[in-house]
């Protein structure tokens, strides 16, 4: 087909940050009048190729050209002015203005420094009713639900150098969305999307990020995958099915995947440990139902977003549920709190190390012995010698380097962390141990060990929740596959040889119980 | 569809009393009025308990500007600082080191009043700017940078004289005595300037683009960030402003004292804070009007006059009221954003 | 040749990294500083049976500020502040002494103890309610405790009834003002605190589950440590300190001022508690380096008075140190000042706080190439 000319152009774009490279050489263009998806998985480089487009990250090599121009932004507010604006996931407006304030700050209609509310009402309330919104713009933001505040977001993003007559600004010509839709009900993102198109129509370019495939299949023309920090494809939405896409993300042609594949898991396990029955939690995950047994390895498959970690923290109380039960032998636990969970036997090393794991002033040992130390309360300390020997213990196990309790666990590499975090809640002896990714970002001699590990607790009866991204992995260690797409758990697969990566994709690309 | 033809009021088709008493706990003018409220009732209580000692008189309505002009002044600055999510706790300081630093200048040094005036303003807002540029360009916190500010200005206000110095320029003395009569009664010059303040702070914070700005990085510094506000330069000019309104504070305390002394305002930052707070802003930022803080002065002016009216009880009481009114604002507030989080 | 003088600078960076080498340092070069203006600075002599000299009273002097300052080093380990310490030791200075002034008999034991009881449970009060309102209610702790700093020396001065309440008890004077063993009694008793205090936090979990919910508050939850629980016991624990020192001032003062009693304490405190490496923000705590940060601030006002700068200067002084310490801590300013050229050495180096930085950059150059999956 003839194609018109790219608004947007970026070529060969490269970023490096200390020790990483996390863009290298990508290329990406946008056209006025289309919808763009970027596709990727965790740490593909995403939120980097935004960033330096949108002038958060400076660039390390490669060109921009918008409108056959070669541009480089310094700051967000250089991008905006030169007509590239972004709407994040989190609405970054200011809740206590009003509405039209949120639109107009930083460039109120003024008259001899005197701000005119009036016109400034005016205006605003002409702009969203021209984009077919019903938003009372006198009204303080934070009145209004997060869905309103993000079209607002996108009003305010298109509006730059709208009618405000001091120069500024060229009009909007592209619109990145980063994951505008991951809190919307399905309503809101209908109310989205019909923004969205009538600014297509406009000729605005929008890039848009979403974890949900069927809102990428429903809304945008074209997409770009990158993976690894690389450009993998460029394809219109309709030449590419899910399961191709899904393969281009994951990045393993489906053969090899089902090479890896093999059982190594032994075949009984023991009687229902934890029972989970309509437990969920508005905007994180659907109601699910799910059951663990004793020695059981739950492994969840999904895409990144599709509601794996929300369900892991649901089950340990990190969340408080909406509705729906948990009952861990028997017993229904209230889970109010992680306390609860934990009174219950539950232990979850969450896939934020750093933020919700460790605490990276305290020493190996400290932070090894926490949640031992948490449970027993502050005045039955571990004594001396045995919490040596446990930590001595779990170091050896564990293989945990440099394997010097005293050292700070901030100094420790990824990988070494990973297993800090580990022996923190193996040294409880829990029943049913949740890990979020716990081979993220890790080097392959210690992701090894973390998996045979998990074979090993299992063997010996503990009841483990895996989350990962590797669906080999996932498939390698679990009896039974949690599928979730879309923040809901679609199916439930029994581990077997009929059960392979294909199938995996399928069921994640289709949505459906097979 | 549903969700953008909500209006803002009724979130909920069913518009039950409890719904409409979680949307008037978020109107952000509710602690304005409740401190408005709060100041009509003590005076119509002084009204009818006093009636007999001259508590009607205007005069002694009046009087509360008079007596609290410069309270006033310093709680306009520290209602910039705590709008844009900072706090100030130097203003005290600012307001002593004011007072000696111009007695200094006016009866040691010979300095003519108007420059002195001059030199002082600039010094304190000199000061401001320092402590704003530091808490910025270093990011550390306000609390600890003005705590260095708090020393800093009393330090130099000893090093100055360990004496109070009482200031016999005529002028000065003259400018003290002026009463502008209005009618009803009379306002000295201090509490003519402090009302001048009050009215130049409203149009700033409402009707100029750094006002506004003030409130978008009060409400979400990130986000002004984000929007491509410069909340850095807003930042440092918030501290100025504070450091600029406590060295007019301290003129007018001055002015209203004719003395310079270095004990002056000890710990006065602590009633420019309350009184804002009690005023209906939020310490957290964001949210508040210079309207609620000139009633929040006013409220304490009011508690100061009660309790001379009353006779029997002591000074301290201001106190003890006061932090009781604190801690009811603060837990007031505490339901509010509680309330806007969910 | 090359080995022993490794193994000294090794010895020598081993002590240069110490946590309490800098506090240390500091206080020995001011306690140096005197040598010059008053030759015998270090002599003790004994007079009486009692030990003077410079030394003694600036651990005399120094007493309630180094209570007040051990309190406020856990509030602050758990990423809290506490502003009211000062109303406290007014409020328990002035039930105390108002209570002995009451009695008939102003050096009965039994008088005493009771109304060091009683001013006691006071300020423990204090600290349920600044506990309360940051643990239960959620308020920032700056803002929570300034209710108590702003309404407790009102409390206090009704207490007193606005008097200076003085009193004349021979047993209570011993507290702050007496001698015991040949020293000033309060030297045992700020003793006594700090060894509980270190008792309390380190032969418990107490300090371990503190620091953990001052160094990451959500990584503390999700480990199932109830920090409400302990907030409230920090604050509480803090107040009783000030409660303490606020007897020892009344003590030595043998008289309760409402208005003055432990004027600006709070401040000098958290200052104490900089200086001692603690920061700001939570996490790892050290009740030495508060110590001798509070020593620090008591040598310094000793050292102007002797060197003869005018005591006035003490305030413009310690305004000084804030502002060193502060930029000292502050990332931005090591980078902007020391720039690339030092940044990463000192990073290397200071094992403390520029520690993460390098670890950061290992763990996310390991992550990129492993983040994708498959």
């Amino acid at each position: 087909m003839a194609e018109p000319r790219p608004v947007l152009e970026m070529t060969g774009i490269v970023k490096e940050f200390p020790g990483v490279r996390a863009l290298s050489g990508v290329d990406f263009r946008l056209f006025p009048g289309e919808i763009h998806a970027l596709m990727g998985e965790n740490g593909a480089g995403k939120s980097t190729l935004i960033k330096v487009l949108t002038g958060v990250h400076s660039l390390d090599g490669g060109t921009i050209t918008l409108d056959g121009k070669s541009v480089r932004f310094a700051s967000p507010l250089q991008a905006q002015q030169a007509g590239i604006n972004t709407v994040y996931q989190e609405v970054n407006l200011c809740p206590n203005l009003s509405v039209a304030e949120n639109i107009f700050i930083g460039r109120e209609p003024t008259r001899f420094g005197r701000i005119q509310w009036k016109r400034m009402r005016k205006e605003a309330a002409e702009l969203v009713d021209r984009l077919g919104l019903d938003i009372d713009v006198t009204a303080p933001l934070s009145a209004y639900p997060l869905a309103v505040q993000q079209l607002v977001a996108i009003v305010r993003s298109v509006s730059t150098g709208d009618g405000t007559g001091d120069g500024e600004g060229q009009g909007t010509k592209v619109l990145v969305l980063d994951e505008p839709t991951s809190s919307l009900d399905r309503d809101e993102v209908l109310e989205l999307f019909r923004l969205m198109r009538r600014l297509k129509d406009e000729g605005v370019a929008i890039l848009f990020v979403s974890h949900f495939l069927d809102q990428i299949y429903e809304i945008c023309d074209r997409m770009t995958v990158l993976r690894n920090g690389t450009l993998v494809g460029e394809h219109m939405v309709s030449d590419l099915d899910q399961v191709g896409l899904i393969q281009l993300m994951i990045g393993k042609e489906l053969d090899k995947l089902e090479e890896l594949h093999e059982h190594q898991l032994r075949a009984d396990v023991g009687e229902t440990l934890l029972h989970a029955e309509g437990l969920g939690r508005t905007g994180r995950i659907a109601p699910f139902d799910l059951e663990i047994k004793k020695g059981e390895v739950v492994g969840l498959a999904g895409l990144l977003g599709s509601g794996r970690t929300e369900l892991a923290r649901l089950l340990f109380g990190a969340d408080q549920p909406d509705g729906g039960k948990v009952t861990v032998a028997g017993k229904q636990v209230p889970m109010n709190a992680p306390n609860d969970a934990i009174d219950a036997g539950v232990a979850f090393c969450s896939e934020n190390r750093k933020t919700e794991g460790l605490v990276p002033d305290l020493t190996v040992r400290e932070n090894i012995i926490l949640a031992l130390q948490a449970a027993r309360g502050w005045t039955r300390p571990i004594p001396a010698a045995q919490r040596d020997e446990l930590v001595a213990k779990y170091i050896k196990a564990l293989d945990i380097r440099p394997a010097n309790p005293e050292a700070r666990v901030g100094q420790l590499s990824g990988g070494n962390q990973q297993k800090v975090l580990l022996a923190r809640w193996l040294i409880t002896e829990p029943r049913l141990l949740i890990l979020d990714e716990p081979t993220r970002g890790i080097d392959i001699g210690a992701k090894a060990e973390i998996q045979k590990l998990v074979v090993s607790l299992s063997e010996d009866g503990m009841s483990v929740l895996y989350i990962a991204a590797e669906l080999e992995e996932v498939l390698r260690l679990s009896h039974t596959i949690g599928v979730l797409r879309d923040r809901k758990l679609v199916a439930r697969l029994t581990n077997g040889p009929e059960i392979t990566p294909s199938r995996i994709l399928e069921t994640i690309a289709s949505g459906e119980h097979q | 569809m549903s969700a953008t033809t909500q209006t803002p009021t009724a979130p909920d088709s069913g518009t039950t009393a409890k719904s409409r008493f979680s949307a008037l706990l978020g109107d952000r003018r509710l602690p304005v009025l409740v401190t408005a409220t709060l100041f009509l009732a003590m005076y119509i209580a002084g009204l009818s308990r006093y009636q007999n000692y001259g508590f009607g008189e205007p005069q002694v309505f009046l009087n509360l500007f008079i007596d609290n002009g410069y309270l006033l002044v310093a709680a306009v600055g520290a209602t910039f600082v705590i709008l844009s999510g900072g706090i100030d706790l130097s203003v005290g300081s600012v307001i002593g080191f004011t007072t000696m630093f111009t007695a200094w200048l006016v009866e040691r040094q010979g300095v003519p009043l108007p420059l002195a005036v001059l030199l002082a303003l600039g010094v304190g807002a000199f000061g401001g700017f320092l402590m704003g540029y530091v808490i910025h360009n270093f990011e550390i916190q306000p609390f600890i940078v003005t705590l260095a500010g708090l020393f800093l200005f009393r330090g130099l206000c000893l090093v100055i004289s360990k004496e109070s110095i009482s200031i016999s320029d005529s002028s000065v003395s003259s400018l003290a005595q002026t009463r502008v009569s209005l009618g009803l009664g009379e306002l000295s010059i201090g509490a003519l300037a402090a009302l001048v303040v009050i009215g130049v702070a409203f149009y700033v914070l409402h009707y100029t683009r750094f006002g506004r700005r003030v409130y978008a990085i009060g409400g979400n510094e990130q986000s002004a960030m984000l929007m491509g506000l410069p909340q850095g330069r807003t930042k440092i000019a918030v501290y100025t402003v504070s450091g600029f309104c406590s060295a007019l504070a301290g003129l007018l305390f001055m002015l209203y004292i004719q003395s310079g002394d270095p004990l002056h305002a000890v710990g006065m930052e602590l009633d420019a804070i309350a009184a804002t707070v009690i005023g209906g802003t939020l310490l957290t930022g964001g949210s508040g009007y210079v309207i609620g803080t000139l009633f929040g002065v006013l409220v304490l002016g009011l508690i100061k006059s009660i309790i001379q009216f009353e006779g029997t009880l002591s000074s301290w009481w201001t106190k003890i009221a006061t932090g009781v009114l604190l801690c009811a604002f603060i837990l007031i507030q505490r339901a509010m954003t509680s309330r806007n989080k969910t | 040749m090359s080995t022993p003088s490794a193994a000294t600078t090794s010895r020598w960076r081993a002590l240069t990294h110490h946590h309490l080498f800098w506090p240390v340092a500091v206080l020995v070069a001011l306690l140096l500083v005197n040598v010059p203006f008053t030759p015998d600075f270090f002599s003790i002599k004994m007079t009486d049976g009692h030990l003077y000299g410079s030394l003694v009273s600036i651990v005399l002097f120094g007493s309630p500020l180094i209570l007040v300052a051990v309190g406020m080093t856990l509030v602050i380990a758990t990423g809290g502040i506490d502003l009211s310490v000062g109303a406290v030791v007014a409020i328990t200075g002035a039930l105390t002494c108002s209570y002995i002034s009451d009695q008939a008999d102003q050096n009965a034991l039994s008088a005493v103890f009771l109304a060091m009881g009683v001013g006691l449970v006071a300020a423990v009060v204090c600290g349920l309610w600044n506990g309360f309102l940051v643990a239960r209610m959620g308020i920032q702790p700056i803002i929570a405790t300034l209710i108590i700093m702003v309404a407790g020396r009102g409390v206090a001065q009704l207490i007193t009834d606005g008097q200076i309440i003085t009193i004349n008890s021979e047993p209570y004077k011993l507290i702050g003002g007496g001698y015991w063993l040949t020293l000033p009694f309060s030297i045992f008793v700020v003793a006594v605190v700090v060894a509980v205090t270190v008792a309390l936090t380190r032969r418990t979990a107490l300090g371990l589950l503190v620091e953990s919910v001052g160094g990451n508050a959500e990584a503390s939850r999700l480990v199932g440590i109830r920090s409400r629980r302990i907030k409230i016991m920090v604050y509480v624990f803090c107040a009783l300190c000030a409660g303490i020192a606020g007897l020892m001032i009344s003590s030595n003062t043998s008289a309760a001022d409402g208005n003055n009693a432990g004027l600006w304490i709070e401040l000098d405190a958290i200052l104490a508690v900089v200086i001692g490496g603690t920061s700001l923000l939570g996490g790892r705590f050290s009740i030495g380096g508060t110590v001798i940060g509070a020593l620090v601030i008591q040598t310094l006002t000793t050292t102007i008075y002797t060197i003869g700068v005018p005591t006035q200067t003490n305030l413009v002084f310690k305004a000084v140190v804030v502002i060193v310490v502060c930029l000292l801590q502050s990332p931005k300013f090591r980078a902007k000042v020391f720039g690339a050229r030092f940044g990463p050495r000192s990073g290397a180096a200071s094992g403390g706080s520029a520690a993460a930085a390098p670890a950061k950059t290992v763990t996310t150059a390991e992550a990129a190439p492993k983040m994708e999956v498959s």
